[in-house]
């Protein structure tokens, strides 16, 4: 139960600050990605905010256990392969096209209109699709 | 409209520190990092299955806040696209790109960089060219 309140916490608070940020906004979005014309810097500010809690939390789990039990996790091995690159490229297309990434889209599905729900439609449809597409690209080319 | 730039930088920064805020809360309760992509995906693929009530409150969350504050705030838009073709495209690419790259940009921004990781950096940075 406490896990499941947790959850509903830190997804609460993941809403307030998305929602309050203006990282919903597809106009700031598109404002801090168009570097060489009228910039935007306010996700800067968003990303700078969010990064100082998350690193004293990181340093807190030092010789801690986790509130609900268990372990914390572990670093994933610093491997720079081809899907990391190659999703993350996807995904910067995606949300350069349409300004909308997955956190915003959820934040904003009741305010956001027809818009936001065909996009996350869309979305979720390419979360579906992913495991193909990873398994198409292993074999046409192993990752390591 | 000089001085509504700082207010929106001000809002940026304290919307950021609740997403950090939100992000330690399920690092330090519930061991788990922090990823709207991630946390949607393993509902989508089946691969989140064990903890799937964890997952579903999270996303409760993420969308019910706003339902609050909306009526508190004038003005709030998403200013999205109504082209149909545009939003299913960006759509896909994020859903494909997210699920390959273990994560969406702001999720190795926020959870990678804080911890110094290498991914982290790699991935925000390999989102940033095709764009800029």
């Amino acid at each position: 139960m406490t896990r499941i309140l947790l959850a509903l916490i830190a997804g609460g608070l993941f809403g307030a600050g998305l929602f309050i940020s203006g990282k919903t906004d597809t106009t700031k979005v598109q404002g801090w990605l168009d570097v060489f014309g009228n910039w935007d810097p306010t996700l800067a500010f968003v990303m700078g905010g969010a990064i100082l809690p998350m690193a004293v939390a990181w340093l807190l789990t030092n010789g801690r256990k986790p509130i609900v039990g268990g372990e914390f996790p572990t670093p994933p091995e610093p491997k720079l392969g081809r899907n990391l690159v190659l999703g993350s490229v996807l995904f910067g297309v995606g949300w350069g096209l349409a300004g909308l990434c997955p956190g915003p889209a959820v934040a904003s599905l009741s305010y956001g209109g027809t818009s936001g729900w065909v996009f996350f439609a869309a979305m979720v449809a390419g979360m579906a699709l992913a495991p193909l597409a990873r398994a198409q690209l292993d074999s046409a080319v192993p990752a390591e | 409209m000089l001085n509504a730039i700082p207010t929106d930088w001000l809002f940026g920064l304290g919307g950021g520190l609740l997403i950090g805020l939100g992000g330690a809360v399920f690092l330090l309760g519930n061991g788990r990092v922090m990823g709207a992509s991630g946390i949607i995906g393993g509902l989508v693929d089946g691969s989140g299955k064990s903890n799937m009530a964890e997952r579903l409150a999270f996303l409760a969350g993420v969308f019910l806040v706003p339902v609050l504050l909306y009526p508190l705030f004038s003005d709030v838009d998403t200013h999205a696209t109504t082209n149909v073709a545009v939003l299913i495209a960006a759509g896909l690419c994020v859903g494909v790109g997210t699920r390959l790259a273990n994560g969406c940009t702001s999720g190795h921004g926020v959870c990678g960089i804080s911890r110094l990781s290498l991914r982290g950096i790699v991935a925000t940075c390999s989102t940033s060219w095709p764009v800029a």
